[in-house]
């Protein structure tokens, strides 16, 4: 068995060959096959659907078009998204290494058709064609402990982005104050205008706390989670499954065409916050949550985590 | 089911009505965000004479739109021997269009608009005025939309826009969607959004638990 460590040292081409393929390899599953709890949860919001309804029929339609993405090994939306890459990585792995392989995997991926050509200039409009530019992707690295390499990569589409928002409590509109009661109220309205725009039925990061920037790092980090993960707080994971309940209650349904299945998912996070400021972030992500992790051993072997 | 065929008339398009499930077939062309902001600034309102070669653009198009369908749709494409084929191909969130949509279709008498996410009070009075509907496709379902899409026949304005912004000449095979804005005014998104509020508002307020 041959560490990272000391092939690194070793041998750095046999480590960059490695990494690079299991990287490959994530971008093309995260884009290409959807995780099981994610499509679990669409199977089941199905059955609460009234039979010929329009939100059956459109959930019949995901399902059928999760299957035809796997067998063809073809993207299940043709918005292949913004890329977002998590790692965890041991102290003497590099960084720098690390994101020249990142960039280099999406490049992959971009050729083979796995992702569309997204990474636009945003001053000249151009496109850079594979994937890579300033700021693109954004990579998210932090150092543990453990031997192995953890990547996880979220590939989140535009029209789900651009629903996304920000309060900032008290919020006099909606008579919301600087509690969680606050918080429930200015998600709901969210939501709500998000209907149909973000392609629901939708999983909501929130943050609460933080300042305008990690406030929205932190809503985008917890869709990392997986739907059943119950949170820690006892009092967020409250918070988050009454707005599970409420949010479906709302009637928006798939594609905001009406139904009960609104939401598959509500994971809540809480930064520190200076006193003068309280806010909640809502990151909206859409019924096709492309979210996928690798563990890469010492030993070279990687396997999907989730 | 109904089954429609492009080109179509203004009497099978007022025959619609919001709510209807249909499978279009057909020649169409897609086209977003740069593309409408094109159709308009340079096709529809720009100075005349125009470049001769806007000039076969506008008419190639014309003769894809006059009756027929435009697609709002960023598609990732593979060219194989030759020939184009969509490998996924969904439809993007129409609302950013909708400060031109209405021009479009006075100026090229489309008579389909395909996205998703509904389009607002100018598309629908559009519709209503020139006998057009606004078709539902299945968001995010971008193979199963593909697979309705048995031909890419031709590509305008790759070069300029990319290959997801540009106007793909394409032949639907029976492509799902539902109708949620008739050429009668009514506009399924607006029923739905009052009682989305209505709801809100009893979540809000009524603090009902």
């Amino acid at each position: 068995m041959v560490g990272l460590r000391t092939s690194l040292q070793r041998d750095k081409e046999m480590d960059e060959k490695i990494i690079a393929g299991a990287l490959f390899e994530l971008v093309r599953l995260t884009a290409t096959e959807l995780p099981e709890d994610v499509k679990a949860a669409l199977v089941a919001g199905r059955q609460k659907e009234a039979a010929g309804s329009n939100a059956e029929f459109i959930l019949s339609a995901f399902l059928k078009n999760i299957e035809m993405a796997r067998e063809r090994r073809v993207p299940l939306c043709q918005d292949t998204g913004a890329p977002a890459f998590y790692i965890s990585h041991p102290p003497h792995l590099s960084r720098r290494f690390l994101k020249g392989l990142c960039e280099e995997a999406l490049v992959r991926a971009t050729a083979g058709q796995y992702l569309r050509p997204n990474a636009v200039d945003a001053v000249s409009g151009k496109n850079s064609g594979n994937n890579v530019g300033q700021g693109f992707p954004p990579i998210y690295f932090t150092e543990w402990d453990d031997p192995a390499l953890e990547v996880l990569l979220m590939l989140k589409g535009g029209g789900s982005e651009n629903v996304g928002s920000q309060y900032s409590l008290p919020c006099d509109a909606l008579n919301a104050g600087r509690d969680l009661e606050g918080v429930r109220i200015v998600v709901l309205d969210a939501l709500r205008r998000a209907e149909g725009k973000g392609c629901p039925p939708g999983i909501l990061g929130i943050c609460i706390g933080g300042d305008r920037g990690s406030g929205y790092a932190e809503s985008k980090r917890q869709l990392l989670r997986r739907l059943a993960d119950v949170n820690p707080d006892p009092l967020l994971a409250t918070l988050e499954n009454r707005l599970l309940e409420e949010g479906n209650s709302l009637g928006i349904g798939p594609l905001g065409l009406g139904g009960n299945t609104t939401l598959l998912g509500v994971k809540i996070g809480a930064l520190h916050r200076v006193p003068a400021c309280y806010f909640v972030t809502i990151t909206y992500m859409c019924w096709e949550h492309r979210r996928r992790a690798m563990r890469i051993e010492p030993d070279g072997t990687y396997r999907v985590t989730c | 089911m109904i089954e429609l065929a492009t080109p179509l008339s203004e009497e099978q398009i007022r025959s619609l009505h919001a709510g209807d499930r249909v499978v279009l077939s057909g020649i169409a062309v897609t086209g977003r965000d740069a593309a409408h902001k094109y159709l308009v600034e340079t096709l529809i309102e720009g100075p005349r004479p125009l470049p001769p070669a806007d000039k076969k653009i506008y008419e190639e198009l014309e003769s894809i739109l006059r009756g027929g369908a435009i697609y709002h749709s960023g598609p990732i494409v593979r060219a194989e021997g030759g020939t184009w084929s969509f490998v996924s191909a969904g439809p993007t969130t129409s609302i950013r269009d909708e400060i031109y949509q209405d021009k479009v279709i006075a100026a090229f008498g489309v008579r389909v608009v395909i996205g998703k996410g509904g389009m607002g009070a100018r598309t629908l009075a559009a519709c209503k005025k020139y006998g057009a509907v606004y078709l539902h496709a299945i968001g995010g379902a971008g193979v199963y939309d593909a697979a309705s899409v048995s031909d890419v026949i031709e590509v305008f304005m790759a070069e300029e826009f990319g290959l997801p912004e540009a106007f793909w000449k394409i032949r639907f095979h029976q492509f799902p969607g539902i109708v949620t804005m008739d050429a009668h005014g009514k506009s399924l998104h607006d029923d739905l959004a009052g009682s989305f509020d209505k709801r809100l508002t009893e979540l809000i307020r009524g603090r009902d638990r």
